[in-house]
């Protein structure tokens, strides 16, 4: 007589412990393997997007530091981006040198973080995820120094960036420097060849180019799967244009190419960030704009390329102190939508690894 | 030495004296509590007072007290150094405010456990959900019976020894599927499920290892596989059996990196999320004690037991080898991810069996060789026999290091024009 078998239905989340925020998946197993997946979004929404109507373009910044918050830098960037598109300024040149510095640091603390927590879904316990922290405490230092605060950091302003570098911030940046490639020789050497990460993340969750582009997923996750996009190269901003940069591409698309991309990306980033203080000069570093900045009727769409991808802020003005509509494209979002692809016919714990590799954060998701 | 002979020195008692007499004292702590136990009840040449099995009875149960005492007071202390090892591994100071070292922090966090509210989920298998925890924890408590802790000083040493350890911690199984079916739970259903698939793969190469000990040692009696190290301790003969056993073994315990059954990040706790309170810490117990349990069979089979280079006393050269093979396993725990249930069984089925089967041969044709005992030019030969048994099984079992690079567009300029996939990415973009 043959066993009679049922699927099983598993909602995963909103409590549990690797849904890297508040998410649910609605899963339907058989035994272990993975018959069907439905996200279910929105646990986190806060309704950024609504809020900021209400608010001065100045305290729309503090929004978007709760986006994603592990790179509350780089959301910055994206939203005075947009938001001086609107007003028809540019930033001084000091502003843009210091903007894309703090967006490299921030990439490379977003991108500790993100392998960090895929080890950690891997099952290696806390071990990599304390020694990515560990580097990561030394750039939210630097950050504390240039603004006082360490993961909300609300640093850039529309028209520059609050506060000029503190004298302490050049010397301290350059022993990060100094060590921070050894730290990621390190990592390489302790994770990059063990054979259990090996096992666990070569040629699972393999995401094709086709359905990346289908699906409009961008960042390290697009790359992974061999399609050469990145914004800093393809619509450069700020200074980017002058900084000689290498773009990592993945050849498999599975989740150890995720990760290697994350930590060549750490690699690049550096190499910005040393360029960045080379080229650096004294001189304004924020244009005199009045408190209460009233652009002009029309709308603005800025994108940077954040640590999880393309981050787009689409402003519209009627001409008042805070915008008539501030919608966010958001990467993790856009990410997200290939999960059900990935995930099919792997077994649970696969799963969970490949939820990890497209590192996204909740905060985003759901704004 | 005897207290007699050394009152009958033609010298006063001096200083030396008290010092051997000590030393004599703490050597043989356990057969001498053993002993004056026996007297105290009439000795064993029965004085009549005391029926045979009164005697044997209250011995028993006295020192079962003790053994289970010993173990479930050396669970605190193995959850406090488990967790003072992975901070350091971490890089961060682990309980560092509760009493000396945080030394005592296990004891307030099981106060709290005592206090806290007893939680049964309403859909549960009330009866089945508190009995599990009971088949968890007796079946390790069981092992510590036959645990050779000093010379003459086992509970019980019957001549099957290894044979019961292996038998009765199997029995531990059942209290894992019990916890994971009866608490209703889809989570705990998908920890127990994973254990029962997991057993009998890493059982059989766990066996294998075993075999290979009885083989060389010709007993399976704990005190006899002791005595037959007094020279040269198993893992330098067996290395290869040691490292098949530490492997299945770690599977047995549910550590990393085969904590499958309780895998935090993707089943919350495993087969126990749906426990609380009392119930969660005699879980624990039973985990930890069963550490405790194999180190100890680690120790006793492959390290020696009791013996040691220099003149210490059994027991605390016992100790000390557990102690030393329970931060081997934290240290493991604290450097290598987890594996998924699938490659458990490839490993246990295509690589832990043939090299088990590899070591039980070698050392069955050696044995055959060499009756009298093995001399110890074999050392080296099987340490080679061992490096080479396993990268052949590497080779065969197709764990190829992976060396794989990322594409890195050297000064390229993407742009949108031409940006997109491109089918085929040559190296020398």
């Amino acid at each position: 007589m043959p066993l009679k078998t049922e699927p099983i239905t598993v909602n995963l989340g909103p409590q549990h412990p690797s849904t890297h925020g508040v998410f649910r998946l609605r899963v339907t197993f058989d035994g272990e393997v993975i018959q069907d997946v439905e996200p279910i979004f929105g646990y986190l929404h806060r309704g950024s997007e609504k809020l900021a109507e209400e608010r001065t373009y100045t305290q729309i910044i503090t929004l978007t530091d709760r986006l994603d918050y592990t790179a509350s830098m780089s959301n910055n960037l994206a939203f005075v981006l947009a938001a001086e598109k609107l007003l028809g300024v540019e930033a001084p040149e000091r502003a843009r040198y210091i903007r894309v510095m703090m967006a490299e640091l921030m990439r490379v603390a977003a991108h500790l973080m993100g392998i960090g927590f895929f080890l950690q879904d891997l099952g290696a316990f806390a071990t990599p995820l304390m020694y990515m922290f560990r580097e990561r405490e030394k750039i939210l230092d630097l950050f504390e120094m240039v603004c006082g605060a360490r993961i909300t950091n609300t640093y850039m302003r529309v028209g520059g960036v609050n506060d000029d570098l503190p004298p302490e911030f050049m010397p301290a940046l350059t022993t990060f420097r100094a060590e921070m490639p050894h730290h990621i020789d390190d990592y390489e050497k302790l994770i990059r060849e063990n054979e259990i990460v090996i096992s666990r993340s070569k040629n699972v969750g393999i995401l094709s180019p086709e359905v990346a582009i289908n699906g409009s997923v961008s960042g390290p996750v697009l790359r992974a799967s061999g399609v050469p996009w990145d914004l800093r190269k393809a619509d450069p901003y700020e200074v980017y244009d002058r900084m000689r940069f290498d773009v990592p591409l993945g050849r498999v698309g599975d989740n150890y190419d995720r990760f290697l991309m994350r930590l060549e990306e750490m690699r690049q980033s550096l190499r910005i960030v040393r360029q960045c203080t080379e080229q650096i000069e004294p001189g304004e570093y924020r244009l005199k704009l009045p408190i209460l900045i009233r652009p002009p009727k029309g709308d603005a769409y800025s994108h940077v390329e954040a640590p999880k991808g393309e981050l787009g802020f689409y402003l519209v003005s009627d001409g008042d102190i805070s915008p008539y509509r501030c919608a966010i494209r958001s990467p993790s979002l856009m990410n997200l939508t290939v999960l059900r692809d990935l995930l099919i016919g792997w077994k649970m714990a696969d799963l969970i690894t490949i939820f990890g590799s497209i590192d996204v954060n909740l905060g985003e998701v759901d704004r | 030495m005897p207290v007699e002979q050394l009152a009958a020195g033609c010298r006063a008692p001096g200083f030396f004296d008290g010092m051997n007499l000590w030393r004599e004292w703490v050597i043989n702590f356990f057969p001498r509590v053993g002993d004056s136990m026996c007297r105290a009840m009439g000795g064993a040449s029965n004085s009549g007072v005391f029926p045979d099995w009164l005697i044997f009875l209250i011995i028993g149960a006295a020192g079962g007290l003790l053994i289970v005492n010993v173990a479930a007071l050396g669970v605190p202390f193995t959850v406090w150094l488990e967790r003072r090892l992975l901070g350091r591994f971490q890089q961060r100071l682990g309980p560092n405010r509760v009493g000396k070292f945080g030394l005592l922090q296990p004891f307030a966090d099981a106060m709290k456990l005592m206090t806290k509210e007893d939680v049964t989920s309403h859909e549960a298998d009330k009866i089945v959900f508190t009995l599990a925890p009971l088949a968890f924890v007796v079946p390790v408590f069981l092992m510590f019976a036959v645990l050779p802790w000093a010379e003459n000083t086992a509970l019980a040493d019957p001549d099957v020894g290894i044979l019961f350890i292996i038998a009765v911690t199997t029995a531990a199984e059942f209290g894992i599927f019990m916890a994971g079916w009866s608490a209703n739970n889809k989570y705990t259903l998908f920890g127990a499920m994973r254990a029962v698939a997991l057993l009998v793969s890493y059982e059989v190469p766990l066996l294998m290892a075993v075999a290979g000990i009885v083989v060389v040692t010709g007993t399976m009696q704990m005190s006899g596989i002791v005595e037959a190290q007094r020279f040269v301790p198993n893992i330098a003969f067996q290395p290869l059996g040691f490292l098949i056993f530490i492997v299945a073994i770690s599977a047995e315990l549910n550590r990393a990196p085969f904590d499958l059954l309780e895998a935090e990040s993707e089943l919350v706790t495993g087969f126990h999320t749906e426990y609380s309170g009392m119930k969660w810490a005699i879980v624990q117990m039973a985990e930890y004690a069963a550490i405790i349990g194999f180190s100890g069979v680690i120790a006793a089979l492959f390290l020696s037991g009791w013996k040691g280079p220099f003149i210490l006393p059994g027991y605390i050269w016992f100790l000390l080898k557990i102690g030393f093979v329970i931060s081997a396993f934290i240290w493991v725990r604290a450097t290598i991810p987890r594996l998924r249930v699938d490659q458990i069984m490839a490993l246990g089925w295509k690589f832990l069996l043939p090299l088990a089967l590899v070591n039980l041969f070698v050392m069955a044709v050696e044995v055959v060789a060499y009756p009298g005992g093995l001399p110890e030019w074999l050392i080296p030969v099987n340490i080679a026999i061992a490096g080479i048994a396993l990268v052949t099984a590497t080779r065969l079992t197709k764990f190829p290091g992976d060396r794989r690079k990322v594409l890195v567009l050297r000064g390229s300029i993407i742009t949108p024009d031409n940006a997109g996939y491109d089918p085929a990415p040559t190296g020398g973009i």
